[in-house]
């Protein structure tokens, strides 16, 4: 089951994804490539997250369906944003790639990735988490569902036991 | 220096089917002071997000114009979105800044475009090939005719008095000023997505 990333594409498909917003993140590299070659979808690739809650309500407002792809790192810079999916009830999906999470190396990614779940979940995201990879798949549906059929920002945490620990070469 | 309500009523004059965001703050008051519309989104929160809201709305209509008008404080907080922008450059979006070189909504304290910062420069260095600087009246109209012809993206920074205007409040319940555009748009259909 290493194939989760095509698992996500299917369901992006499925959903009728039409605005893939995204800061890179190594997690979700073959994810973002499929993306990129799908005319179908438009990759906007952001200088910051919080961009992408904007970019989300505009793609709504317009009658498409958008997704934010980041890092847990990038949850952070979209607290205040986040105001305006609750403000306006605006389906706002976020496909979340952890650091500062099981195996993490880098003293650095652990205080915001510790903080991910409780800052989302303060600011009115619902969250569920897939720490092994055959849970991908309802994971990320149900977040898509969740978002688009009841108006709000909803969130799936994708654990860094899936994606492994980046070691520099430390293991 | 233009009037700021003179300069919204001359941009949104005879509008057709263009839409339009409206960041926090004055600007928001501005375009409700023009007349309040479905066509409006007229911002209350999400302060740095008003020309990204816009971007997602040129991409998902392609067909009708759309126009960000905001502040320089506000477009000074989300300046990245520039760069986001300008590199997928929807021909249909424009947006105007209403440089007061001022935080006019929480006692006036300047602003970093008092200081020599030039957002016009800055978008430029983006990437945005038609930025302007609107000083005059006789600006505008050709300002107005660019965010209508979806041609292709266009900024422009309009220097107006830091002179704050009577309150028009457009309504405050987001879920009803998403709907209402949603519905300008799409039709009824779109209550039922």
């Amino acid at each position: 089951m290493e194939d989760w990333p095509e698992t996500i594409f299917a369901l992006l498909r499925k959903y009728d994804v039409k605005q893939v917003a995204l800061v890179p993140d190594a997690g979700h590299s073959r994810l973002i490539r499929m993306c990129l070659a799908d005319n179908a979808m438009r990759v906007v690739t952001l200088t910051t997250e919080e961009e992408g809650i904007g970019m989300m309500l505009g793609a709504w407002l317009g009658g498409q369906r958008s997704v934010l792809l980041m890092q847990s790192s990038g949850v952070g810079n979209c607290i205040n944003m986040l105001s305006l999916a609750t403000l306006h009830r605006t389906p706002m999906p976020m496909l979340v790639t952890m650091r500062g999470d099981y195996g993490e190396f880098n003293p650095a990614q652990v205080p915001m990735g510790q903080a991910t779940q409780p800052v989302l979940e303060a600011m009115g995201t619902l969250v569920n988490r897939a720490d092994k990879t055959e849970d991908v798949g309802a994971a990320v549906e149900a977040t898509l569902k969740f978002a688009y059929n009841t108006y709000r920002p909803t969130a799936t945490l994708i654990g860094q036991r899936i994606i492994g620990a980046k070691t520099f070469g430390k293991d | 220096m233009l009037d700021r309500r003179e300069l919204a009523r001359a941009v949104l004059s005879e509008r057709g089917d263009l839409l339009c965001v409206a960041g926090l703050g004055a600007p928001a008051w501005d375009i409700t002071a023009v007349g309040d519309t479905p066509q409006n989104l007229p911002l209350w929160g999400g302060m740095g997000g008003a020309a990204m809201i816009g971007l997602g709305l040129a991409l998902a209509q392609p067909s009708r114009p759309v126009l960000v008008i905001t502040g320089d404080g506000e477009m000074l907080m989300g300046i990245g979105s520039l760069a986001t922008i300008a590199v997928q450059a929807p021909p249909n979006l424009s947006i105007l800044v209403q440089d007061n070189e001022h935080y006019g909504e929480t006692g006036g304290q300047e602003t970093a475009t008092r200081h020599g910062v030039d957002l016009v420069a800055m978008a430029k260095g983006a990437g945005i090939r038609d930025a302007r600087l609107i000083t005059t009246m006789d600006q505008v109209a050709p300002f107005r005719a660019a965010a209508h012809a979806r041609a292709g993206l266009v900024f422009a920074v309009a220097k107006i008095d830091a002179a704050s205007k009577p309150l028009v409040l457009p309504p405050r319940e987001g879920a009803l000023l998403q709907a209402r555009m949603r519905e300008a748009i799409l039709g009824p259909a779109a209550h039922l997505e």
